[in-house]
């Protein structure tokens, strides 16, 4: 016999002289990994995932989720994890299924990057006195602006006035540059939808519902949703359309580019079913593309039926994961009549993704972003869409960059379930979030309390626009347009001339 | 106010034609029929339309994605149609007097879609139902091949009346990665032409009254004879049915265990 076990990661240690043994542990882990017997509490640690909720709902601290010391011989090559997943396959036959993003230590740009400011000559501008602009219009922007001069009557003198001719495309009006990106009711609960739509409303901003169609509850804050129309199409049909301030396409996402995506049948509930408009427990598969585009002229007549069907209204984005072609592909989208692209980098979190995806495919989004912006403006494309940015933005410093390299805005996805309790745990595909977000099961979603969420979230936002303001002002900046594309006020700092070059940046001391 | 309006769409850019119909819905309330006369590949006519009690007749050929997302109108082609009619369609009715091309009846949710003729690839993909909703289509002669590509629901009946009952069609790949939904051939399918997740299931008694119905409408929709319809009844059906509705189950396993 082979044997066949593959060690646990993680060890649940119980400090049996502090456990009171009140059992609370057993009832938060929803893995089963944690039971209580009549005088001990016993742990099934190839169960855990070290997602915290018993440490921190433990009343007496007893309980530390450490890495399992005991995971065999130390080695450079083949790691544990190595091993592990080499164990689980040949166990299995299957692929392997992840959550969250990208867990393989690439090299982050964003910490790379260095900011300027403003000393003795260039005064730096203090937010707290002076106007510190950060509102943002997504959308297409006119190439120039005509105007017609119409005579009119005032107080019997005639009077020539200037009328704005060009018509101008809708735009979305942003308080502030940060965005929630798209993660679907199915993927994440309704009361982590819900709290989402509270905060974006809060800071004046957007947040998108992902592919899973929009539940009535939400329907109350459509003017700050941007709906999604994915290759499984669920939940379209033109009321849902017509719920949002703007409609995004999605043909990929950073966290497994090339592929569609599947949501198990076990997420989808009664409530799940009716917004996806499927039937409950069967599987609701994305296939990997979108069956009526094969290509850019495919894309452009989506992007149109999409404006047919909301009479030219609304703002049609269009989401590419970034790829090594990304600039071409966006600069595509942009003669298209989409109005933004939205740029995905191989750092995003999805709720389930094949690991050999979420950790080996796709390009990091700082270098994507230098790609299209330099590529639109080339072409004479820039004003006609906006770029927003998403994949793996950790702090403000990072939307601050991301502005500076080329982007319009960003969204934030991990960042905004970190505000609500998620700890990163990567198991958001097996339905069973201890935190109650990446989960279906009604015990579970009732323990993320809804205004709570909300308040952490725009907490996090309002935190980062005030950052955001402090960081203009040190650069001496007084408008987050100024910023924009604004790659010299970066430099780069330990990265080779290549890479530099691929950011479009200077050699920090330069 | 006008129960009827008909268009000349000749040398009218789709844009403008889309509005102009908006418009004289919006201005009619009472509008029952709108005729366009000379269609010559104006894209997404009747898109995202929700009114009840309209009927759109189009003379000539429309432009792709015809219907989509349309709520209740009745859409009658005397030509052909471009690619993907009927395109994630709510409720409604789409009849075409002619062929149709790819991705026909993409992502249906609800409604009916008739083809007298013949469509292209990937016909019915994805289509869905949940609840009351369940979308039809029907397609008078030959279907292109991955007929029913990952089809969630709804029903599709191929009639191939090109052919005869007792020969094989020449789909491939029918219904690849099918996990709702029915799709009814007539004639034989061999176990090697369908796609995977698909399966053979018997046609019964229930299945055949199922689709009574909607031969009988086809039929009368196309004005086909008594003769030709009982002929389409006492016909023999293939079955495709999903092998289960979680196909991708056994794919995947946690990464840690
Ligand atoms: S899965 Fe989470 S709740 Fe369960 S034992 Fe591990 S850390 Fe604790
Ligand atoms: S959402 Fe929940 S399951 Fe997913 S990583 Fe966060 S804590 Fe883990």
């Amino acid at each position: 016999m082979i044997p066949s076990t593959v060690p646990p990661k993680y060890k649940i240690t119980i400090d049996h002289d502090k456990c009171i043994l009140c059992g609370r542990c057993a009832k938060e882990c929803a893995w089963d990994a944690i039971r209580k017997s009549k005088d001990k509490i016993i742990t099934y640690d190839n169960r855990c995932g070290s997602c915290f909720r018993c440490a921190s709902m433990c009343p007496r601290d007893a309980i530390t989720i450490i890495e399992n010391p005991s995971q065999g011989r130390k080695h450079p090559v083949w790691t544990p994890e190595a091993r592990q997943d080499v164990l689980n396959q040949a166990n299995s036959g299957c692929i392997l299924l992840s959550g969250m993003g990208n867990a393989k230590d690439y090299p982050i740009y964003y910490d790379n990057i260095v900011l300027d400011a403003c000393q003795v000559t260039n005064p730096s501008i203090d937010p707290l006195r002076e106007p510190m602009e950060l509102r943002t219009y997504i959308g297409s922007k006119p190439e120039k602006l005509e105007f017609e001069y119409v005579e009119e009557e005032i107080d019997g003198k005639k009077v020539k006035k200037s009328k704005l001719k060009t018509k101008i495309a809708p735009n979305l009006k942003l308080d502030t540059p940060i965005m929630i990106g798209h993660m679907s009711y199915g993927a994440i609960s309704l009361n982590s939808h819900k709290a989402m739509a509270k905060a974006v409303k809060r800071c004046g901003t957007f947040m998108g519902t992902g592919e899973g169609g929009l539940h009535r509850d939400l329907y109350e804050y459509s003017d700050n949703i941007i709906t999604q129309v994915a290759s499984g199409r669920f939940g379209v049909n033109s009321e849902y359309l017509s719920k949002g301030a703007a409609i995004e396409i999605k043909i990929g996402q950073g966290a497994k580019p090339g592929i569609g995506g599947h949501l198990p049948g076990e997420k989808v509930s009664a409530e799940v079913s009716m917004t996806r408009m499927i039937p409950e427990g069967s599987d609701a598969i994305s296939p990997a593309p979108h069956h009526d585009i094969y290509s850019i002229e495919d894309l452009a007549q989506l992007v149109r039926s999409l404006k047919e069907a909301t009479r030219w209204k609304l703002p049609v984005f269009v989401k590419i994961s970034a790829v090594h072609n990304v600039a071409a592909i966006a600069n595509g989208i942009a003669t298209s009549d989409a109005d933004a692209v939205v740029i995905d980098g191989f750092k995003g979190g999805t709720g389930a993704a094949p690991k050999v995806f979420r950790d080996n495919v796709g390009i990091p989004i700082e270098v994507a972003i230098s790609a299209v912006d330099d590529r639109l403006r080339e072409q004479g494309n820039r004003n006609k869409v906006s770029i927003i940015a998403s994949g793996g933005i950790r702090n403000s410093a990072d939307v601050f960059k991301s502005i500076a390299l080329g982007a319009d805005a960003v969204y934030i996805g991990t960042a905004a379930m970190i505000a609500m309790g998620c700890t990163v745990c990567g198991r958001c595909y097996g339905g069973k979030c201890c935190w109650g977000i990446a989960t279906q099961r009604a015990d579970l979603v009732e323990r993320l309390e809804i205004e709570e969420a909300a308040d952490r979230v725009s907490n996090l936002i309002g935190a980062w626009t005030h950052e955001i303001k402090e960081l203009l002002g040190a650069a001496g900046i007084n408008s987050i347009e100024s910023l924009r594309g604004n790659r010299d006020r970066l430099r780069g700092i330990g990265l080779n001339e290549v890479e530099l070059k691929a950011l479009g940046l200077k050699q920090a001391g330069l | 106010m006008s129960k009827e309006v008909t268009i000349d769409t000749s040398g009218i850019y789709y844009k403008e034609l889309n509005e102009q119909i908006n418009k004289i819905i919006k201005d009619n309330l009472d509008l029952e029929l709108i005729t366009l006369n000379n269609v010559l590949g104006q894209r997404f006519i009747g898109n995202g339309i929700s009114k009840n009690n309209l009927t759109i007749v189009i003379n000539g050929i429309p432009g792709g994605d015809l219907a989509m997302f349309m709520k209740g109108p009745r859409v009658e082609v005397y030509g052909n149609a471009d690619h993907a009619p009927g395109n994630t369609l709510d409720e409604g009715k789409i009849i075409i007097h002619g062929s149709s091309g790819d991705a026909t009846g993409h992502s249906m949710r609800g409604g009916s879609l008739y083809v007298q003729g013949s469509v292209g690839y990937r016909s019915g993909i994805h289509m869905k139902e949940y609840k009351g909703k369940t979308p039809v289509l029907i397609i008078g002669e030959t279907a292109g091949d991955f007929l029913g590509e990952y089809m969630a629901g709804g029903i599709i009946i191929n009639l191939n009346m090109q052919s005869e009952d007792t020969e094989f069609v020449k789909n491939s790949m029918l219904g690849t990665g099918i996990h709702g939904g029915v799709i009814y051939i007539r004639g034989k399918v061999n176990k090697s032409q369908l796609g995977v997740a698909a399966d053979i299931k018997e046609f019964t008694k229930e299945d055949l009254e199922k689709i009574t119905y909607y031969i009988e409408d086809y039929c009368n929709e196309f004005n086909y004879s008594d003769e030709i319809k009982n002929k389409l009844l006492n016909s023999n059906y293939t079955k495709i049915a999903p092998i289960s509705s979680r196909p991708f189950k056994k794919l995947y396993t946690p990464d840690i265990r």
